[in-house]
């Protein structure tokens, strides 16, 4: 029996087993006798006691939802409020045979197979005397026909149950996101009995970052009930607490703007205001509706869109991540201000190309015939490429990183919106880390221009640009702005007023470099020229152009021969007014060629739309 | 022992390789259950059916279990490790992110893995154990040890610690069978003590409520507390006799919580009584007391371990349900043998008798 590779004694063995089971058998028998004592003294000693309770056990705890806060924009639009919506229900005790009902509603309200099953389903759960939903998402016509023939029908009626719905529906689909049913992950991360009577809970957008703020606390009723289960009355009621509104620092109006801008194209805008991080516009474009996707009437709108090859789910404006060109040149040019590479008047000479030493591979500028002598403005002014890569092979790649590391590039910028990029700012030790390889000192060259490994969303590169614009003080930007209690009207604000950090870099360099981005804009040499004319308030900005194909040595394409999935990406980086900046904005159009061309006209557009409107402009011309 | 003489009366049942008493056990609470069940979801006869053709299912399963002679489990049981692991690796992979799935989906999906691992472990702990000298050296041990830690420890993650321990404890109770000394029992009680600051660390809020309201029922209003209150005012009113089949007031007005599942014992207290209870209990002796005559009885290393082990993890699940209902243990996810709603736990737990027939019936021809 033993196994014969095993030297034992099979004797002690099955003695030794034997006196375990003996052991076990023991303890098992003790630890019944433990249940059963138990038992004995609730069901024998102590029956009494608990028969009292029981009997005086008609109390039921039942949860009552809060009401979710409401969301504004800053100038007052509603964004997300609580709708009612109708379903029909039923109470089987109280109504004829469900077929016979379906049969006389017909005339009235269409009731699909579907729902007779869902009908069903739910009904087998239900007691006798409890409402079972058999249509839901009644329209107004609907509503409206039963309510002259319900005389009819003992037993059915509609009920109003709050739902969530989104005025502006698109147009702020990526800022404000969307509810959804609660499921198992969420279940993890809340407060059970806080969603007691909930069944919803914030899935993306604002609706799930704030989700705190807007759901309140749950309160309860006791109530009495019956042998059967019926209320009789409730007995104690504690109110809930509603759920907060949310007040954004989104402007409506702009945003409507930039999505009207971005209209036929895949793009982005994100638009700050440089004095406190607060977003002012998000758009990214397609878009999607988010009433839909708790629309019972189209079951599957979540998988088409998510199927959509121009993916209206993803938030480009957060999520995308580009090269970004050109519009980092005023960084880098900053950088080499601040860390003694370069004073202003140090030049360079551009042939149109640059190589490093010993090497034959030449980094062409995108001005063929060069630009010959340039000092550092006009290297910004007219994007001069291969002023730049001298400048980051002055500069190195770790100063590089760190410099630019410092106006949130290759990190979250920490917005109060989920699912956020990080980008990516290179670095020798990155580039061992997620390539296993060193890093080459062309890298650093094609960096100098926003190319190569480096990646940028457009939110990085907004609220790069409002640090830039508000004097390099470093906050995360915001979409909310503050909470409002619905009782007392007092606001609240979402973030504690935190030390601010500093870039720290001087004035005069700063001075410089903002002036040059004022002449890309203004100046008759300017690449963005077109886009300050005619203009009350002056301009500064940046164009920028990312390649999305890499184009052979010696080979001629031109941007628009090219099949438009591979065609440069446009950047516009901009802000305004240049004496005292009111909003910083980031233009991406998504394959659009040139930035100047593409991006930079929208940003005029919508500079316009809000620095112009009455009020400012009396302001503006006042001042 | 060898010369036993052949019992003809058992003759048709022995060919199928059915052990007649875990048989009857099995099929009259199975019957308790679905009356019981019955009252629980409100006469609901859809459920208790659906319930029923479970019970069918995990019998046929049981039956074909007990015809495979016992070699095929050792032969197979590292494979079956090996897969149940995989699995449960694959549930903690995809398992994550997955907002858009509904809970009964993802429920169903993790479930499976988990409770197949109460067999797979305890019997991958006796096969390894089985090939070495016993009682088991440190270093065995350890090994057996970490065959019960890594699977319990991706149970407890998904998290579920209810299923996490009740697989640690079927493994480790191999290593008990196995003859380890008790000063070594000792030494890994006082090890478990010392840790528990460090595991009360790591429990989830909902956890650690559930551990305190053990020690004061009456805390929140709307958790755990309120439950294990309700829960006793059944037990307790149910008094000698009971309220009677589908009188039940406190399950029939909704007072208990997963009254068709965790909680039924709830139930089955409150509308059958002392009496009634006392009949389930001397059921679950009868199986109790067979697992471990046929681990007595068992030939082999293998047999023997792994037939005490599924008997003993029978008694830990009747034990650690019908505490927490009476309020002596915290409330973890774990069902009521035969008795509670559910498919998979079910279905196991039959597979893991039909082990126990078949180490049971196929002893003669082992020995013959």
């Amino acid at each position: 029996m033993v196994d014969p590779l095993v030297i034992a004694d099979p004797a002690t063995e099955q003695f030794v087993f034997r006196r375990r089971v003996w052991v076990a058998a023991v303890a098992m028998g003790l630890l019944l006798l433990v249940i059963v004592g138990r038992l004995l003294k609730l069901q024998v000693v102590e029956h009494g006691h608990y028969t009292t309770l029981s009997q005086d056990n008609r109390l039921k705890v039942v949860p009552v939802p809060p009401t979710r806060g409401l969301i504004y924009t800053r100038d007052g639009f509603v964004l997300a409020e609580n709708r009612p919506s109708f379903s029909l229900e039923v109470v089987p005790e109280r109504a004829a045979k469900i077929d016979e009902v379906v049969g006389a509603l017909r005339p009235i309200i269409d009731i699909t197979p579907e729902d007779q099953a869902r009908f069903q389903r739910v009904l087998a759960s239900k007691r006798r005397f409890e409402g079972v939903p058999l249509r839901l998402d009644l329209d107004d016509g609907e509503v409206a026909r039963f309510a002259v023939e319900r005389h009819r029908f003992p037993g059915i009626d509609i009920v109003a149950r709050l739902t969530r719905h989104y005025p502006l529906g698109p147009e702020m689909a990526h800022i404000v996101g969307y509810m959804g049913q609660i499921d198992e992950a969420d279940l993890k991360v809340i407060d059970v009995p806080n969603y007691g009577g909930t069944s919803h809970i914030g899935k993306n957008g604002v609706e799930r970052v704030h989700e705190k703020v807007l759901h309140g606390r749950a309160g309860y009723q006791e109530v009495e009930v019956n042998a059967e289960g019926r209320v009789q009355r409730v007995v104690k009621r504690i109110a809930p607490e509603p759920g907060r509104d949310l007040y954004l620092n989104v402007d409506a109006g702009l945003q409507r703007a930039a999505m009207e801008a971005l209209a036929g194209y895949r793009g982005a805008v994100v638009a700050i205001d440089p004095r406190d991080l607060g977003v002012l516009a998000l758009a990214s474009t397609p878009s999607y509706d988010p009433n839909l996707l708790a629309n019972s009437q189209r079951p599957r709108y979540y998988q088409e869109l998510r199927d959509a090859p121009d993916r209206p789910l993803f938030n480009r404006a957060l999520q995308g991540q580009y090269p970004p060109g050109s519009t980092v040149k005023p960084f880098f040019a900053l950088a080499a201000l601040d860390y003694g590479v370069r004073n202003p008047s140090n030049t360079a000479w551009c042939p149109g190309w640059f190589s490093l030493g010993g090497q034959k591979h030449r980094y062409r500028c995108w001005k063929k015939g060069g630009h010959g002598t340039v000092p550092l403005r006009r290297a910004v002014v007219e994007s001069c490429d291969v002023y730049f890569y001298r400048l980051a092979q002055d500069l190195g790649i770790g100063r590089m990183h760190t410099y630019l590391g410092q106006f949130g590039f290759g990190r979250k910028t920490g917005v109060d919106l989920p699912a956020e990029s990080t980008g990516l700012m290179p670095s020798q030790a990155w580039k061992r880390r997620a390539r296993h390889a060193p890093w080459y000192p062309g890298e650093t060259v094609i960096t100098g221009i926003g190319q190569g490994y480096f990646l940028a969303t457009p939110m990085q590169l907004a609220t790069a640009t409002a640090i830039l614009a508000n004097g390099g003080r470093v906050l995360p930007p915001s979409v909310g702005g503050h909470a409002r209690d619905r009782g007392t009207q007092v606001a609240i604000p979402l973030r504690p007023a935190d030390k601010v950090p500093d870039i720290g870099t001087s004035t005069e360099h700063l001075a410089e470099v903002l002036e040059a981005m004022a002449d890309v804009v203004n100046a008759s040499n300017g690449t963005a020229r077109q886009v300050g004319m005619g203009s009350t308030y002056r301009i500064a900005g940046k164009t920028g152009t990312a390649q999305v194909f890499g184009i052979k040595q010696k080979q001629k394409v031109k941007n628009e021969e090219l099949p438009e999935h591979l065609r440069d990406h446009a950047w516009f980086i901009a802000f305004a007014p240049v004496e005292a900046p009111r909003i910083a904005l980031v233009v991406l159009v998504e394959h659009g060629g040139s930035g100047s061309g593409a991006a930079a006209p929208i940003a005029r557009k919508l500079l316009d739309n809000y620095l112009m409107r009455k009020a400012d402009a009396r302001q503006l011309t006042g001042g | 022992m060898d010369g036993r003489p052949m019992d003809r009366r058992r003759g048709h049942l022995y060919r199928l390789h059915i052990d007649p008493f875990l048989l009857w056990g099995v099929l009259i609470l199975s019957a308790i259950g679905l009356a019981v069940l019955y009252s629980a979801t409100g006469q609901d006869l859809g459920a208790t059916a659906r319930q029923g053709s479970r019970m069918l299912l995990g019998m046929g399963i049981m039956l074909v279990v007990a015809s495979l002679a016992p070699r095929y489990f050792l032969m197979w049981a590292p494979w079956l490790y090996v897969a149940g692991l995989l699995l449960l690796c694959a549930v903690a992979i995809a398992g994550t992110g997955t907002g858009a799935q509904r809970w009964l989906d993802l429920r169903v999906v993790r479930f499976q893995p988990s409770e197949m691992m109460k067999v797979f472990v305890p019997m991958m702990v006796a096969w390894y154990l089985q090939k070495r000298p016993l009682p088991p050296r440190l270093g065995d041990l350890l090994v057996g040890a970490a065959l019960v830690i890594v699977p319990a420890a991706l149970v407890a993650e998904q998290p579920d610690l209810g299923t996490a321990a009740l697989i640690a404890a079927a493994g480790l109770s191999v290593v008990f069978l196995s003859g380890v000394s008790w000063r070594l029992i000792g030494v890994a009680a006082a090890g478990v003590v010392l840790s528990a600051p460090f595991f009360w660390y790591h429990l989830h809020d909902y956890q650690r409520q559930r551990l305190l309201t053990l020690v004061d029922p009456t805390g929140d209003p709307l958790g755990t507390g309120y439950h294990i209150i309700q829960s006793m005012i059944a037990v307790g009113s149910g008094g000698l006799y009971g309220k009677g089949w589908l009188n039940g007031t406190q399950s029939h007005l909704e007072f208990i919580p997963e009254r068709s599942t965790d909680f039924i014992f709830a139930v089955l207290c409150e509308e059958f009584g002392f009496m009634g209870v006392v009949v389930v209990l001397a059921l679950y002796v009868v199986l109790i007391a067979r697992g471990l005559h046929i681990a007595l009885e068992a030939q082999g290393r293998f047999a023997r371990l792994m037939a005490g082990s599924l008997t003993l993890t029978l008694f830990i699940y009747v034990f650690v349900n019908m505490g927490m209902v009476i309020g002596q243990l915290p409330v973890v996810g774990i069902p009521l043998p035969f008795i509670s709603y559910g498919g998979t736990s079910l279905v196991t737990l039959l597979a893991s008798f039909g082990i126990l027939m078949s180490f049971q019936t196929h002893r003669r021809l082992l020995s013959g």
